[in-house]
């Protein structure tokens, strides 16, 4: 577990040096809430309807940004082969980076929330344990996958390309439940009123975070 | 050969990346406490060698023995015994000196971690820079670095893939009183390089790696400088 935390500590420290993920986090998710609010304008009555969508299209688009750096940063001084030669489970690597992204993903979703709630003058937060027990578990799915996939696309010329292209398509059950699941506690209506969403949610995190943290140790060597 | 008396024993180990066959049946043995050097040109297989021996490939066929644990079958045994030191310093440029030091002792286990990495620090002799970031450092200070980073944990056994790249005529020397230290400690060691004079002067054998293949094999004593030039370039000629 120690090793795990001290992977941990180091991403969280670069970035607080670096300063690389956030910004360009946090400026994509701003420019995207910036966009829909004038999308939609101040029409009340579309925002319940249209708001999941767009808190994901932010999350997901702006957590990308920051997953393709999380492994571009091991590659820098080639950085990687030092945790590589190092008696640690490559699983624990893989952990250590996935809680990393999962804060820095988590803290850019606090961010997206707040300026949401600013541009459009909506509360979203009528039951918030509910909306971050979801927003939890998407991002459970979104970020073990995009780690993953970060480690794949780390040693490709087109990184920044690959990244999406292979992320999206795998995590849609993550956000069309998401999606859906949010939809419903805006409404005001019980979380059970979601059909299997929620299930399918779990079952995707606890399916794709084994898959991952496996298959993690053969996607890093050679 | 007895693995009692060897380090590293290497029986008959191919590598080979699709079609591109990287070493052709490499047999090797290195005493406990000998320093071997491997020369030969670029493309040659040295850095593939150091690979495999440092487990961040696995052989294609053979046989690979470190320290008494097959680096197939025990991976992380291996990994705990062994310090490898690149001509890439495998360190983050994002931290300083000393966060470096204290993040990989705490990969390896190691304990009272902190006094360990400033000793080292101090030994490598960057003391005064043990604060500052590391990219803010010279490639001569990174590589120093990189020596604190790769016996932090005490290997009995060091792995240098051309070390010496990129250091000036000052930074070459430093680095070599280094390796000289490092070698007066009885670890065994293993070293590629294609500069004859830095890797003679240290060796206590010798070995040209040409084409995958271990072409020339001898101890390092009594081998002049010159008549070694003679022997490797006939051999990469060939």
């Amino acid at each position: 577990m120690k090793k795990i935390w001290a992977i941990v500590w180091k991403d969280i420290i670069i970035e607080l040096r670096t300063k690389e993920l956030f910004s360009s986090m946090f400026v994509f998710a701003l420019l995207i809430i910036l966009i829909f609010s004038f999308t939609f304008g101040f029409s009340v009555e579309f925002i319940p309807v249209a708001a999941p969508g767009i808190l994901w299209v932010a999350f997901t688009f702006a957590g990308v940004l920051g997953l393709s750096r999380s492994f571009a940063i091991e590659k820098e001084w080639n950085s990687i082969l030092g945790l590589l030669i190092s008696p640690i489970d490559r699983s624990y690597i893989f952990l250590g980076k996935m809680i990393g992204n999962m804060i820095f993903v988590f803290i850019v979703e606090a961010i997206i929330l707040q300026i949401f709630v600013l541009f459009f003058n909506y509360n979203l937060f009528v039951n918030l344990p509910s909306l971050l027990l979801v927003i939890l578990l998407g991002t459970v799915g979104f970020v073990s996958v995009g780690t993953l996939f970060s480690a794949m696309a780390v040693n490709t010329k087109l990184r920044e390309v690959l990244l999406p292209v292979l992320l999206f398509p795998i995590i849609v059950p993550v956000i069309v439940s998401s999606v859906k699941l949010i939809g419903v506690i805006l409404s005001g209506k019980p979380i059970a009123k979601a059909g299997s969403s929620l299930q399918i949610l779990i079952l995707f995190d606890i399916i794709f975070l084994v898959i991952c943290t496996v298959i993690f140790e053969y996607v890093i060597e050679e | 050969m007895e693995s009692t008396e060897f380090d590293i024993i290497a029986e008959g180990v191919t590598k080979s990346f699709g079609n591109i066959q990287a070493l052709y049946g490499i047999d090797l043995g290195v005493r406990k406490g000998e320093f071997l050097t491997v020369f030969g040109p670029n493309g040659a297989g040295k850095t593939t060698l150091i690979k495999l021996l440092a487990t961040l490939a696995k052989p294609t066929s053979g046989r690979l023995i470190v320290a008494n644990h097959d680096i197939k079958k025990e991976p992380n045994r291996v990994r705990g015994l062994i310090g490898v030191i690149s001509h890439e310093p495998y360190l983050y440029g994002n931290l300083s000196a000393l966060e470096n030091i204290r993040f990989f002792a705490s990969l390896y286990g190691v304990s009272q971690a902190e006094e360990k990495a400033v000793d080292l620090i101090k030994r490598v002799g960057l003391e005064s820079r043990m604060h500052d970031l590391v990219r803010t450092f010279s490639r001569g200070m990174q590589q120093r670095l990189a020596v604190a980073r790769a016996i932090i944990h005490e290997p009995k056994i060091l792995l240098l893939d051309e070390p010496y790249t990129g250091l000036d005529q000052h930074g070459g020397r430093i680095f070599g009183d280094l390796l000289r230290w490092l070698k007066s400690q009885n670890r065994t060691i293993i070293m590629t390089t294609h500069s004859l004079t830095e890797g003679l002067g240290i060796s206590d054998k010798v070995a040209i790696l040409d084409n995958g293949k271990i072409i020339y094999e001898s101890d390092a004593d009594g081998v002049e400088i010159a008549r070694f030039k003679e022997i490797y370039f006939e051999i990469i000629k060939a």
